[in-house]
């Protein structure tokens, strides 16, 4: 009922149509978009990584995380202290240190989609002390425009762009790393 | 309800905070033009923004048609709301079919208008805010100051005293990183006890039947990914048509609001996780009356980011509380009136009509215009303050007729020059009060005019 009424109320009220913009593509820029997704995502505080530098993915966790004592990660390389596929998500309030595959970059401000296959579960990303995604530098394209042609936003029930470590400014405009989600974001571009 | 003035006066009996205030919105609109700058794109992006908006309240019904049958599509559950009073009933039914009792909710400007706290408290739901600045505000019992920044108005000192009191934090603590690390350890205690999490919703788009809710602590997703239900909230005018237009929007907003690239998160919902219950409640509450006003439609283009507050110099300079309602500042005294003109009736004078919220607004809304027809209005139906309405009367009557004009330009330059202070800033004169009056001129530009022609 409510539905009928709230619909042909908008019908009365609506302005004649107007037509719908074209998006036009935008132009980018020279620099390669892993070089600009590098310095964007420094700026809004997350560490960017070369995979290569490190002798395995395994072996770079254990030396950025030397305190950690659980590392949940889907990956086959990375050895899970907690079983993903056979746990509630409330288990993983003790994760300190979460690794997952991100599947497309963003130059212009840092962000990477991570699709719902890749989190297990969805509070993964977010619950965590601390977020690792592996990223191929192949996969970065230069601006939202771009993102959203690659990416199927309703792929799985969820999906999520993350720019960053949770934070705030809440309290008279300092910022804050560490509110309510991961407390740092690393990134191995591989 | 205290007129804006009144309440702004008593805002400025305190000239250092009114001045970190001012300087702090500030500090914001900077950041703004900062992140503008940087793309070569950004008027186009507007006016893309703009259309695609205009183009969305044009086929409104059509599109909220396509999207309730693209979620039930995915497994959602679709409520219609006509009115605040249907929105609460509403989410307190969700919560009483799936028993829960506790409930985590972040920012959401709907359900602040439709004060769905009070509502669910009454009916024995425990509701905790937690975004930070809410949960702050919440816990001191007041309404936001801002839609972006609800606890804008407030000094660390306060916030350190309120956590004293309530989190057990070490009396005197006033460092921000101390205080949010309390806050996050609370919060997470609150998340993982939750039986259902509520949210606002930024973007919902049609084509798809889903929504995006943007955030930077990442606490709407605590919330919804840890309880057994999930209820997104939405006014009708958050439909977008189709997911190439996130691209354009979320370019936008981040960097009104704050001068980010982007919000930390930006998360697309479709459908529940197994096992649990996602539900999303549609509300009109006042907005198709809106948007039957052809002067005052396109106010529901609105993303919500703030820009507007943060440039006004009347919000910087009057605090958000002094507009007495949900949305403060320009975009908020162009919507409220439409809801209850004699309540709000002073707040389309909150303003200089200076339209530098015109000009930073990312759907490039008129809102100067729409202020000043909404003073129009209201003096038509008779809401003016007397005082106001004398003097607009008399200066009209002597604005619209030169010889007057010219004979009262001469006595006030005769007399601001002879009379004492006391006698010119007597009570009488409401503009001179907290404001100085130019020196006065020795002559009008028509007489120096006349006397340079003729030279």
């Amino acid at each position: 009922m409510s539905k009928k009424k709230m619909l042909s109320a908008i019908k009365t009220a609506k302005p004649p149509l107007s037509s719908m913009p074209a998006v036009p593509p935008f132009p980018t820029e020279q620099r390669p978009a892993s070089e600009i997704f590098g310095a964007q995502a420094a700026q809004s505080g997350s560490r960017v990584l070369l995979a290569a530098d490190f002798d395995g993915i395994s072996q770079a966790i254990h030396f950025l995380y030397p305190q950690a004592r659980c590392i949940a990660s889907p990956l086959p390389q990375v050895t899970s202290g907690i079983e993903l596929k056979n746990c509630e998500p409330s288990d993983l309030q003790a994760v300190d240190v979460a690794v997952l595959n991100g599947q497309l970059g963003v130059a212009e401000n840092g962000a990477v989609w991570i699709a719902e296959e890749d989190m297990v579960h969805r509070v993964l990303p977010f619950i965590t002390q601390h977020l690792v995604l592996l990223l191929p530098q192949d996969q970065i394209v230069y601006n939202m425009h771009e993102a959203y042609q690659q990416i199927t936003i309703d792929e799985g029930g969820f999906g999520l762009f993350v720019a960053g470590p949770s934070k705030t400014a809440d309290i008279e405009q300092s910022l804050v790393i560490g509110a309510q989600a991961a407390r740092s974001l690393t990134i191995f571009l591989t | 309800m205290k007129a804006h003035p009144i309440k702004a006066a008593a805002f400025l009996q305190n000239e250092a905070r009114a001045d970190w205030h001012d300087e702090s919105l500030w500090f914001v609109r900077a950041k703004r033009d900062k992140a503008a700058h940087e793309i070569p794109e950004w008027e186009q992006l507007r006016e893309l923004a703009s259309q695609i908006k205009d183009h969305t309240l044009s086929r409104l019904d059509d599109y909220l048609e396509d999207f309730e049958r693209h979620a039930l599509e995915n497994g959602v559950q679709v409520h219609w709301a006509e009115d605040a009073a249907a929105h609460n009933r509403i989410i307190q039914s969700i919560l009483k079919k799936h028993r829960a009792r506790r409930v985590v909710k972040s920012k959401s400007m709907l359900t602040e208008e439709c004060q769905l706290n009070a509502y669910l408290e009454q009916h024995d739901i425990e509701v905790v805010d937690t975004d930070l600045g809410e949960r702050i505000i919440q816990m001191r019992g007041e309404p936001p100051s801002h839609i972006v920044m609800p606890a804008i108005h407030l000094k660390k000192e306060e916030v350190g005293q309120l956590f004293h009191e309530q989190l057990r934090t070490e009396k005197g603590a006033t460092d921000p990183k101390y205080l949010t690390e309390a806050a996050r350890q609370h919060l997470r205690h609150s998340f993982l006890k939750a039986d259902a999490a509520i949210t606002g919703v930024n973007f919902a788009i049609a084509e798809t039947g889903g929504v995006v809710v943007c955030t930077n602590e990442g606490n709407a997703d605590m919330g919804t990914h840890l309880a057994r239900v999930q209820i997104h909230c939405m006014g009708i005018e958050k439909i977008i048509p189709q997911t190439k237009h996130l691209g354009v929007f979320t370019r936008l907003l981040a960097r009104s609001a704050t001068g980010q690239p982007s919000t930390i998160y930006t998360s697309h919902y479709h459908r529940p996780r197994p096992g649990a219950a996602m539900h999303i409640v549609i509300v009109d509450n006042g907005r198709s009356k809106q948007l039957s006003r052809p002067d005052f439609r396109n106010s529901l283009k609105c993303i919500r980011c703030g820009a507007c507050i943060n440039t006004c110099p009347i919000y910087r300079r009057s605090g958000g509380h002094s507009y007495g309602s949900t949305v403060p500042g320009p975009i908020g005294s162009i919507l409220t009136p439409g809801l209850d003109l004699k309540k709000y009736s002073s707040l389309p004078f909150a303003s200089t009509l200076c339209g530098s919220c015109s000009d930073v607004c990312p759907v490039k809304i008129d809102i100067h215009e729409q202020l000043y027809r909404w003073r129009q209005i209201i003096t038509r139906e008779g809401h003016l303050p007397r005082t106001k309405k004398w003097v607009m009367k008399i200066a009209g009557s002597i604005l619209s007729r030169p010889g007057w004009y010219e004979q009262a330009g001469k006595t006030a330059r005769r007399l601001l020059r002879g009379l004492p202070r006391i006698l010119v800033y007597a009570p009488l004169n409401i503009w001179g009060k907290g404001r100085e009056l130019p020196p006065p001129p020795r002559q009008s530009f028509r007489e120096w005019y006349r006397k340079n022609r003729e030279e």
